[in-house]
Formats: C-alpha cells, sequence, structure tokens
C-alpha cells in the first residue's frame, strides 16, 4: 500500500506524482492490494517517447493509483493472483501488442488491429480480416456433448455479440462469450478530434447509459479546465442519473416477465419505462439524456414548469409501479422461475469482481454513489437490498429496490432543488484549456454499476490518453458463470438479469 | 387472478390515437428545425464552426439532418436566430439529398415506391440490424412494440429471422466487425426486399464519422431506401416514417 498514491475521485493529479516504480513492485503492490479486497477500477497501457507504461487505479474504501514502464511483456496476474486482471491484461495486449506472460486463456477482446503497429499479440491482420470469431473456442469433448452457437445477429432488437454454449443435452456446462462486433474505435478517436465532438462521442458511448457516460467525461474535463458546477445544476445531473436507472431496470422488469411468459407486467412496464425516458426529454429534449450533460453544467436550467411535471409524473407512478411490481414478485410461476436460476455464489462474484447491481444481488453492497460520491449524492440516503443470493431473483429484487429509492432520491432532489439559490445558468459545450501533464479519474454509479473514465494530459495540456470503462467489462463474466450447469432454456432470463452493454465494452 | 385484473383496471387502454389524432411532444423536444435564411453570414458561420457534427452549410443555409444529432448548440448559438428546432417530428425522408434541408421537408408519402405500397402495405416484415448501434436506436425501436406505439395494430412487425422478412432495418454506423454480418443479413433476405437506415449513425456515421472502424455509411454498401435521421429517432418519427412510405 505504500507504494501507492492515494487520490479523489474526479480530482486533478499532477502526473509527476504517481509513483512510478519498478515492474516487480508494481505487480507485486498490485497483486497484495487485490488479494486484500482491493478491486480494480482501471488497469492500462499508454505509450510515452515510445515507452509503453502500464497505469492502474485501484480501489478499497479509498483510491489509489500506482504506474510503470514496461517492455514489449509483462508478468499477467491473472493466475497467480486474481481473476479480476483478465480483461483488462488481454485489453493491454490487443491495444498495445505488450503480452501479459503466463495469463491462462489470453485471447482477443474486440478484434481490431493495435494503436502502435507492434505485432499483434494473437497472430491476427486486420488488413485481410475482418470477422470477428476466428479464434478456437474453448471446447468440452465427449460423446454427448454438443455446441450452440448464438449471434452475432440475434433474434430481437438487440445488440450483436456471440455466446458459444458447450451443453450436455440441456445443460450447460460451459457459455464463452465473444464480443468486439460494435467496436468504433472510441478511445483511438477522442485524442484526436475537436473537444467539441468529446460529448456527442461520449453519449453514445452506449445510448442506454448516455448521461452516466456523460458524467463521467464532463466531471473528467471540469476537473482538468477548473470548472465550477453550481448546486442546481449538479441536482439535475443527479436527477437525470436516476431517471436513467429507473428507465433501464424498468425495461429490466418488464423484458424478464415477458421472458417467463407473464405477460401483464411485460405490457405495463414496457409503457412504463416510457414514462420515464420521456421525463428525460422534458428536462433536455430528448429521451436518452442526449445534450443534457457538459462539462461546467447541463444545458437546460430546470424550471418550476419542469419540477411540477415531473413531481406529478412521479407521485402518479409511484403507487402504479408497486402494484405491477406486487403481481410479478408475487406470482408462484414467475417466482418458480427466478429463484435458484443463474446463481453466482458471493465467493465468485468477489474474485471476478462483480459491480453494479450485478454484484449487489451477490452480497457486494459496493455503491459508488455512497463510496465514492460525486454531484449531489453526498446529501442523499444510501439504498439497502435485502435479497443477495445471487440468483435471477435476486439481480431482479436488487433492480425493484433501486428503483423504488431512486424515485423517492428524485422526489428529495427536487424539494433541495426548490430550497437552493439561484444557478449560473445553462452552460454549453465550448474549447476548454486543459491542466497539461495531468490525470484524472472519474468514477459514477452508472445504472449497471461503475462507471470510470481516465484522462491523461500531455506537456501542452492536449489529451494523450483517454480510458473509458463500462461497467459490462467487470461483468460480462458474471453471466458466463451464471449459465454454468443451467438448462440453456434459462440463458435468456439470465440475460436479461445482468443486461449487459455490448457497445460499452465494445467501445 | 385478481391482482392480474386489479392491474389491468389501473392501468386502463394506453394505446395512443396516433396517427388518427396528432400527439404535441413537449416543447423542450428538438425535431425538424425552422431555419432563418435571411440570418446574418457571420451568425451561421459561427453556428458551422460550432456544430459539433459539421452538418451546417453555410453557403446554402443548409443543414443535414443525415449528420445532426440534435444536440441543439446551434440553436443556443444563433440564440434562435438562424436555427430553431420546432417539436415536429416527422423527418422521415426518401432519398439522401432530401435530408439536406433549409426548413422543410418533401412530403414522404409522395416520394415512396408505389410498388412497396402495394407489396408491404397491407404487412411488413422487418429484421432489426444494429451494426454497432450504442442501444438508443435499438431501445427507441423496441419500444414500438409496447401498448402505447402497438406497431402490430398497423401490420407492421419486428421478425427474428431474415428469412421471414420482407427488408431489414439497420442502425448503428457499422463497424468493420459487423460489416460481413450485416451483409449475410441482408443476402437472406428474400427479393424484393426494401433497406431502412435508422438514425444518423446507420446514414452518415452519426458520431463517430472518421473513425477506421466504422464504415459509417450503409449506402456503401447496399442501396437504401429509406432514411429516419435523430439521435435516435423518436419512436414517433419511425411510427411516421413507416407509415408514410408504406401505407
Amino acid at each position: 500500500m505504500d507504494n501507492l498514491l492515494k487520490i479523489k475521485n474526479g480530482a486533478v493529479v499532477d502526473r509527476n506524482a504517481i509513483p512510478n516504480v519498478s515492474n516487480s513492485v508494481f505487480f507485486s503492490s498490485l497483486a497484495e492490494f487485490v488479494k486484500n479486497d482491493g478491486y480494480i477500477v482501471q488497469f492500462f497501457g499508454y505509450i510515452e517517447n515510445g515507452i509503453n507504461r502500464l497505469i492502474a487505479v485501484v480501489r478499497n474504501r479509498d483510491l489509489y493509483v500506482i504506474e510503470t514502464e514496461v517492455g514489449s511483456s509483462f508478468q499477467s496476474l491473472t493466475g497467480s493472483t486474481s481473476e479480476k486482471f483478465h480483461l483488462f491484461e488481454r485489453e493491454i495486449a490487443e491495444q498495445f501488442g505488450i503480452i501479459p506472460e503466463g495469463h491462462p486463456w489470453l485471447k482477443m477482446v474486440r478484434y481490431h488491429k493495435n494503436y502502435t503497429g507492434a505485432p499483434d499479440a494473437f497472430g491476427n491482420d486486420y488488413a485481410k480480416e475482418h470477422i470477428p470469431g476466428n479464434y478456437h473456442y474453448f471446447q468440452v469433448e465427449g460423446e454427448s456433448i454438443h455446441e450452440v452457437g448464438v449471434g452475432p445477429v440475434h433474434a430481437g432488437i438487440i445488440e450483436p455479440g456471440h455466446f458459444r454454449f458447450q451443453c450436455a443435452g440441456e445443460e450447460v456446462l460451459h457459455l464463452e462469450i465473444q464480443l468486439g462486433y460494435q467496436h468504433r474505435g472510441i478511445e483511438k478517436m477522442m485524442p484526436s478530434v475537436p473537444q467539441k465532438r468529446w460529448p456527442i462521442i461520449c453519449e453514445s458511448i452506449a445510448g442506454d447509459t448516455s448521461v452516466g457516460h456523460n458524467l463521467c467525461f464532463s466531471q473528467a474535463v471540469e476537473a482538468l479546465a477548473s470548472l465550477k458546477v453550481d448546486d442546481k445544476s449538479s441536482i439535475v445531473r443527479s436527477i437525470a442519473l436516476e431517471l436513467e436507472r429507473i428507465a433501464n431496470h424498468i425495461g429490466d422488469l418488464g423484458a424478464l416477465s415477458g421472458d417467463v411468459a407473464f405477460n401483464p407486467p411485460a405490457a405495463y412496464f414496457g409503457r412504463i419505462r416510457g414514462e420515464f425516458l420521456n421525463l428525460l426529454q422534458v428536462l433536455g429534449g430528448n429521451r436518452f439524456g442526449k445534450g443534457l450533460v457538459r462539462p461546467g453544467g447541463v444545458t437546460h436550467v430546470m424550471e418550476e414548469e419542469q419540477i411540477k411535471i415531473v413531481r406529478a409524473k412521479l407521485h402518479e407512478l409511484i403507487p402504479e409501479i408497486e402494484h405491477v411490481c406486487d403481481l410479478l414478485f408475487s406470482a408462484t410461476t414467475v417466482l418458480a422461475r427466478f429463484e435458484n436460476t443463474g446463481i453466482v455464489a458471493h465467493e465468485m462474484a468477489k474474485d471476478l469482481g462483480l459491480v453494479g447491481y450485478a454484484g449487489r444481488a451477490c452480497g457486494i453492497s459496493y455503491d459508488a454513489r455512497v463510496a465514492f460520491p460525486t454531484e449531489y449524492y453526498a446529501h442523499l440516503p444510501a439504498n439497502e437490498n435485502n435479497t443477495t443470493d445471487g440468483d435471477v431473483n435476486s439481480r431482479a429484487s436488487v433492480r425493484r429496490e433501486e428503483i423504488m429509492h431512486s424515485m423517492q432520491i428524485i422526489l428529495q432532489l427536487l424539494e433541495m432543488y426548490e430550497q437552493i439559490g439561484a444557478t449560473t445558468g445553462a452552460v454549453f459545450m465550448k474549447e476548454h484549456s486543459l491542466k497539461a501533464n495531468s490525470f484524472v479519474v472519474t468514477i459514477n454509479e452508472g445504472w449497471r454499476g461503475e462507471l470510470s473514465h481516465c484522462v491523461l494530459t500531455d506537456n501542452n495540456g492536449k489529451v494523450q490518453r483517454y480510458k473509458i470503462k463500462d461497467p459490462s467489462f467487470h461483468n460480462w463474466t458474471g453471466l458466463a458463470m451464471s449459465l454454468r450447469n443451467q438448462g440453456i432454456s434459462d440463458f435468456p432470463l439470465c440475460n436479461k438479469s445482468y443486461n449487459l452493454s455490448y457497445c460499452g465494452f465494445d467501445l | 387472478m385478481l391482482k392480474v385484473i386489479k392491474n389491468r383496471m389501473e392501468q386502463g387502454c394506453k394505446t395512443s390515437k396516433y396517427p388518427k389524432e396528432p400527439i404535441q411532444l413537449y416543447k423542450r423536444f428538438r425535431g425538424m428545425p425552422r431555419i432563418n435564411a435571411s440570418c446574418s453570414q457571420s451568425v451561421i458561420q459561427q453556428c458551422a464552426d460550432i456544430c459539433p457534427q459539421d452538418c451546417i452549410d453555410t453557403k446554402n443555409k443548409t443543414i443535414d439532418l443525415g449528420r445532426c444529432t440534435f444536440c441543439g448548440q446551434c440553436e443556443v448559438q444563433s440564440k434562435g436566430e438562424f436555427v430553431l428546432f420546432s417539436e415536429n417530428f416527422e423527418l422521415g425522408a426518401a432519398s439522401r439529398e432530401h435530408l439536406i434541408t433549409g426548413g422543410s421537408l418533401p412530403a414522404l408519402a409522395e416520394h415512396s415506391k408505389q410498388h412497396f405500397k402495394k407489396l408491404f402495405g397491407r404487412s411488413l416484415q422487418l429484421r432489426q440490424v444494429s451494426a454497432a448501434g450504442c442501444n438508443s436506436c435499438e431501445a427507441d425501436t423496441n419500444v414500438l412494440n409496447t401498448p402505447f406505439f402497438d406497431l402490430s395494430r398497423f401490420g407492421i412487425d419486428f421478425v427474428a429471422s431474415p428469412r421471414h422478412a420482407d427488408g431489414i432495418h439497420v442502425t448503428g454506423p457499422i463497424s468493420r466487425n459487423m460489416t460481413q454480418a450485416l451483409l449475410d443479413t441482408y443476402e437472406a433476405v428474400p427479393s424484393p426486399k426494401v433497406v431502412i437506415a435508422s438514425g444518423c449513425c446507420s446514414i452518415s456515421g452519426g458520431p463517430f464519422y472518421g473513425s477506421d472502424e466504422v464504415v459509417g455509411d450503409l449506402n456503401k454498401l447496399i442501396p437504401v431506401d429509406l432514411y429516419i435521421p435523430g439521435c435516435p429517432p423518436h419512436p414517433l418519427t419511425t411510427l411516421h416514417a413507416l407509415l408514410q412510405f408504406f401505407k
């Protein structure tokens, strides 16, 4: 721990202050930290003066940062220390061609050529080959074993990804998830495009988390440009983030209900979800909150009329949602499908480092709104979860509890908003000069869990590296583990209970 | 059972009367831009400079709705002098050129292909392909199946297989990694078939234009019949476009 520098969420750090340690100190410090209930927030590579460098941001109750220089390879910690490292190490290999030696299953993350022109870590030639999936999937062998491949194009209106099941009859022995179909090259784009394009891109990292990702982005720019956000704008941002959370949770509860063929809640929740999207539109003119959050504040001030609309709608919907939830969670046919399906045990969830409701449903209480509060969250009560068995029922129940909690805190936020003084007004995207040679990490609790953006600036205040992490990056492995020894017919149900982001992962 | 009935009573019928009765969206919604052609050149230039999507043509005083994300920055910059976004959500177009607009769009129904109306007017089955869509286009297409919009009452459905489909509805800037799967899906749809580009991503690359990981324009791969702009298109924009184009 002594080698790590303690930092704050959303506060600028001088890059010279980040401990630059030797390889052995770097990896032993990380290993020790993660073994003692530590989690990885960011772990990524970048290049400076032709030298490969790795930087890690980790958390327990606090946030820490550390960095090191590496050559063309480094010692993998996935097998020796924790599974939490596995995707981060694969990502470093794919983006920079730096090989994590001893990684137990080193394979592509998103199928793209690396940033540096170094030899591809997996021997792929992307000039010739466009199709992800040119890879030998893990296979189970045996007389009655069969394999099921699903995707990239799925039956519904959803994003693409590939799922490969190894089954014995109906039972899934192993599920391997291969993504990358959605890769748009966002991290590579960010340093090279004009600033005016940044918020537009960040809002579309994952369109269902537009507010969350744009908050991370805006807070990073605010830190680097020393911008102050007034309380009223902060409240509007918090309300928008909660509306996003409610809309997605409600939609998923409806979809879960549809997946077990119980249609009334599916229909009602499908419609009610739209009511919350419409509230986002009332605040900022877009159903997904696009165009609302910008560095320095929000583009639309909430006035009496909007407060009235949001409050009246919540009072109308709270009893309706309570009733439909009761209908869903008291139906024995529903519970028979929800309970004991897709279990991830607490220990497993900790090993994988699950975040958000996927983690909380397994008894990992971490909520970034409580641990590293931004915006107005320090003034608000935390949520508590009562059903934490790690199954579909727990994930659904946690979401139900979060919906109720979020609606209450929006009502509280509206009251606080009315009580505090004037706002400095609306803001818009402008060119900002960013502090040179600086580092900042921002964390917010998006509806799926911990979102984090990380920015490094060079000596001229230009963005040298922009790193994005969606909670799905942690949680896809959780879905794969949920399917172990489950009936393959339970896949849609398990999948929907997580509802992870393909594009948030693929970037 | 009693709970089902009780909830049914509480929920009532929520299906919209649109298109028989018009719908008014909340005033902050950013739909069809109204453009003031007599605005001073310097203001237009300022708008063009701050436009993150570079979709303003200062000479012809037009906005390219195929690139625009409706972020509203130009409206603020010009204090409404050059652009005002109206609540009009009817934005569908039959040709790419129509989307480069001075403030109005040609009537979609009159530019639709007449044989499509004959073929698909009573029943239209679509296969949705997300090709690197960020999930807002997908989500706001999916809501057409909720009771408020109830798309199937118009004989329009999204189906699970391209073999069952009359056409494809494409979202996203078409990543390199989805190009082959998209083309395969298109091939699998029996002819005659319709191609719909939904959202600014599939029309121009949207926020991701210029990235070497995306194709950015569906027209480069397959011929597009119907364009639905927006980021994402409002569900009513999609509904209006489908009804005008096929009915």
